[in-house]
């Protein structure tokens, strides 16, 4: 920690403007260790801001996990009583079963905390605060200033989120896509009140959030790059966060769009989504509305949504799968050129969700075309990660692993989604648990193991400690076998018919023969959860306990972030920033292990 | 909010990120105009003709955005008095702006087209009640580069922070006129 101190006066002069002393005065004393950190919780330094992200993403990520282990024990035991229930959740579990207003409740908060608070601001801000700077030779953001705000939005939407599931009549209960009429209008289910009007508000802050954070990520790797760091000299890591952020920039303003629009049907007596309807057997006055306007304007984003959480995880897994297999990554423009394709490619698919809305056969029709022209880029990247570690010397640490296990559960989704693109298809899977086994595969647990492994694998660069390998891989093995048993069955349901969203499926005379793989998958649910607080535990412990980093570049990386000291200071590099000279993947080139970028280029160095 | 100068920087970060931004605001607006499109062309849209002080809002709002380049030519020149004598100036047209947008929603509720009334003229609210107050957010911009213009302590002839708003104020415009041109072509 004084290392740290020492760190800071020597940079006084390089960011002086920047410096800390707006830390003093805030006693934050309800964090009872020394006034070190509480100088850091209204931090302007990038990787502080990272980690902050990080322990509100592992918050919410068990939230949400524990979330989905409560309504599993409906799906799985459907007779069943838990008193305890009772005891936590009071008249939302009465007698010891969840109700069904419950049920939905947790649904809707499952899907918006995990997609949103979890693998986007979670994912994203952890990573691509952490990494930026560190990668592209920068002292920090492009403005530190609105990137402690970025975070500070985001608690505060985490805030407003976490207060609506307190409220009498519960959160929003609408499912994570939110649509009208059910989020539209206060009358039509308890979920539909204020929970709704806090979800939006929630919505917005982290609309907010997501823009201040995007908007410096993409100025940073543009303005801030170190001398000799051109744009194809990034590690692939730090092309997918600036894919990432432009995404967001592009699409969150269009739900922006559609949230305001639903506020003022819900409060204005507006009627932009709503006609023809009927509350209690009343009929309402709103006229001339559209429930489906709502969701274009929400798959314009939610589209690209699933992209902006799983181009972080891709461009992380690229870099890991490269240092660990001692490779080049396998064609890196191809990689960078296919994240480019699905960047243009995620504008242009938003209505392969609407396939059954009644949209005009031939416009469904172009929308086939084009989502299953996503999978000839999806398809490069996992030949490229394939042929990257083909016949390469690997290295199997958690963090390999989890790339590795990436690779798969992207492979096994993509192919369903190719499936799902096809609409004549679609119309029978819509809305069954086909879709679920299809998103969660790819998008969730792909996502999570794009963050697991970037967590594994910069662990020693954030905290100057390893995590515990043992706890490690056995996280990996119970998560990656319990991923698949939890969701390969779901496709065979879907595909009988079996919708998403009910709260029995025991009262269903062609979903009976399904209680048995209910049963099961509930029960698998519960082991593949408690795995996952293993990894929290080793987190923790390892923050604090774990063995120390001794040396400068542990995994033997090319990039510039271990050319930091162990414990880098606000500033990153005590001396001069690096100057960069080659591209980030000379592994095992004429015969030599692995050249950092720093080194300069030798003359008699072969071509990459 | 001062960034690290050693950097080797072509353009300021700020102005990046205000174009950025302004990426941004226009997919705001694309989805508004873009619902507006979906909607009209459903059944029961009720077509009227936009209040006519529009186009003297539209004459403010171009005056200003005249006057904020000026004072920026000014504010180099040193001519600091002029700079903010314009300066006010841009900051009451804006004003104006938004006043006549105000008179402009009077006018079509008295038409008997209330917010809660035909969706046609519940976009025209909403769609522009969201560039009001863009517009206001860009005042507010101004208003804070004027106090720093009084403040006696800090002498600073940095122009970027005027450059950035200069060319926030031309974006406000711009979108204007853009939506003025949608929402006259597609009534
Ligand atoms: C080969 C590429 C892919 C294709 C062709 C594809 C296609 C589809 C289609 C057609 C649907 C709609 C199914 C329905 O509701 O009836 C769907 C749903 C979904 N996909 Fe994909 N997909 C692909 C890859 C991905 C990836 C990479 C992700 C995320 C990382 C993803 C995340 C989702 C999600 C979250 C949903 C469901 C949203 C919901 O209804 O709640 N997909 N996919
Ligand atoms: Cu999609």
């Amino acid at each position: 920690m004084s290392n740290e101190a020492t760190l800071h006066s020597q940079h006084e002069g390089v960011h002086g403007a920047m410096t800390h002393d707006h830390h003093d005065g805030h006693g934050h004393d309800h964090h009872h260790e020394d006034s070190f950190i509480s100088k850091y919780i209204f931090s302007l330094d990038h990787k502080m801001i990272a980690k902050q992200y990080l322990l509100t993403g592992i918050i919410w990520a068990i939230i949400g996990a524990l979330f989905s282990v409560l309504f599993r024990l409906q799906l799985g035991y459907p007779d069943a009583t838990f008193p305890w229930l009772e005891s936590i959740l009071g008249h939302w579990a009465k007698g010891g079963r969840i109700s069904p207003e419950a049920y939905y409740a947790l649904v809707t908060m499952h899907g918006t905390i995990l997609v949103f608070f979890v693998l986007t601001a979670g994912l994203t801000g952890t990573f691509s605060n952490f990494l930026i700077p560190l990668q592209v030779g920068a002292r920090d953001m492009a403005s530190p200033f609105m990137n402690m705000l970025s975070y500070w939005f985001f608690f505060l939407a985490s805030m407003v989120m976490m207060s609506s599931l307190f409220v009498q009549t519960g959160p929003a209960s609408g499912g994570w896509t939110s649509y009208p009429p059910l989020s539209a209008l206060g009358d039509a289910s308890i979920g539909s009140k204020i929970g709704m009007d806090l979800w939006l508000i929630s919505m917005a802050l982290f609309i907010v959030s997501s823009l201040l954070g995007s908007l410096n990520y993409i100025s940073t790797i543009l303005n801030m790059r170190t001398k000799g760091m051109s744009m194809t000299k990034m590690p692939l890591s730090i092309w997918s966060f600036f894919f990432t952020a432009v995404l967001g920039v592009l699409s969150f303003p269009v739900l922006l769009s559609g949230a305001i629009l639903l506020l003022f049907d819900r409060h204005a007596g507006t009627s932009f989504y709503l006609s023809d309807l009927f509350v209690a057997g009343k009929a309402l006055p709103n006229e001339g509305g559209s429930a489906i306007l709502y969701q274009h304007l929400f798959w314009f984003l939610g589209h690209p949504e699933v992209y902006i959480i799983i181009l972080p995880a891709m461009g992380m897994v690229s870099e890991i799968l490269a240092v660990n297999s001692r490779k080049p990554i396998f064609g890196y423009l191809a990689m960078v050129g296919s994240m480019f394709a699905i960047v243009i490619l995620a504008f242009l698919v938003w209505a392969h969700h609407m396939f059954v809305t009644g949209l005009n056969p031939f416009l469904g029709s172009v929308f086939v075309l084009l989502t299953l022209l996503i999978a000839v880029p999806s398809a490069i990247k996992v030949f490229n990660w394939l042929t990257t570690i083909w016949k390469g010397n690997i290295r199997f640490t958690p963090a390999a692993l989890f790339s590795i296990g990436f690779v798969s559960t992207f492979i096994s989704g993509g192919l369903t989604g190719i499936w799902l693109g096809n609409s004549s298809i679609d119309i029978h899977l819509h809305d069954t648990y086909f879709v679920i086994a299809h998103f969660h595969i790819v998008m969730g647990v792909s996502a999570f193991f794009g963050m697991f492994a970037g967590i594994y694998h910069w662990f020693p660069k954030m905290f100057g400690r390893y995590m515990n390998n043992t706890i490690a891989y056995i996280h990996f093995y119970v998560t990656l076998v319990g991923a698949y048993l939890i969701f390969w069955p779901m496709h065979y349901e879907g595909m009988a018919g079996m919708p998403r969203r009910y709260y029995d499926y025991s009262t269903w005379e062609s979903f009976k023969q399904f209680a048995e793989l209910n049963h099961f998958i509930s029960s698998v649910v519960i082991i593949v959860f408690f795995a996952q607080l293993l990894f929290v535990v080793n987190y923790f412990y390892s923050m604090y306990k774990g063995r120390k980093v001794t040396e400068l570049n542990p995994w033997g990386a090319t990039t510039l972030e271990w050319s930091t000291p162990i414990n880098p200071g606000h500033g990153n590099w005590p001396g001069e920033i690096p100057e960069v000279h080659r591209w980030p993947y000379d592994y095992s080139k004429d015969g030599v292990d692995f050249i950092p970028q720093t080194t300069p280029v030798g003359a008699h160095e072969s071509k990459h | 909010m001062v960034t690290m100068s050693a950097q080797r920087n072509k353009i300021h970060p700020h102005k990046y990120s205000l174009w950025i931004a302004m990426g941004s605001i226009t997919m705001m607006f694309v989805a508004f105009t873009s619902a507006y499109v979906v909607k009209r062309a459903q059944a029961n849209w009720t077509a009227f003709e936009l209040p006519h002080i529009f186009w003297l809002s539209t004459a403010l709002i171009l005056a200003s955005s005249l006057t904020i380049q000026l004072s920026l030519k000014q504010f180099k020149d040193r001519n600091i008095a002029r700079y903010k004598q314009l300066l006010t100036l841009t900051a009451i047209l804006g004003l104006g702006f938004a006043v006549c947008q105000y008179i402009g929603f009077t006018q079509m509720y008295d038409r008997n087209l209330p917010l809660n009334g035909p969706v046609s003229a519940s976009f025209i609210y909403v769609i522009l009640g969201m560039h009001i107050l863009h517009v206001l957010g860009g005042i507010v911009a101004l208003a804070v580069i004027f106090a720093k213009a009084y403040s006696t302590t800090i002498k600073s002839y940095n122009p970027v922070p005027l450059e950035v708003a200069a060319t926030y104020w031309h974006f406000v415009d711009a979108l204007w006129i853009y939506l003025l041109i949608f929402l006259t072509l597609a009534r």
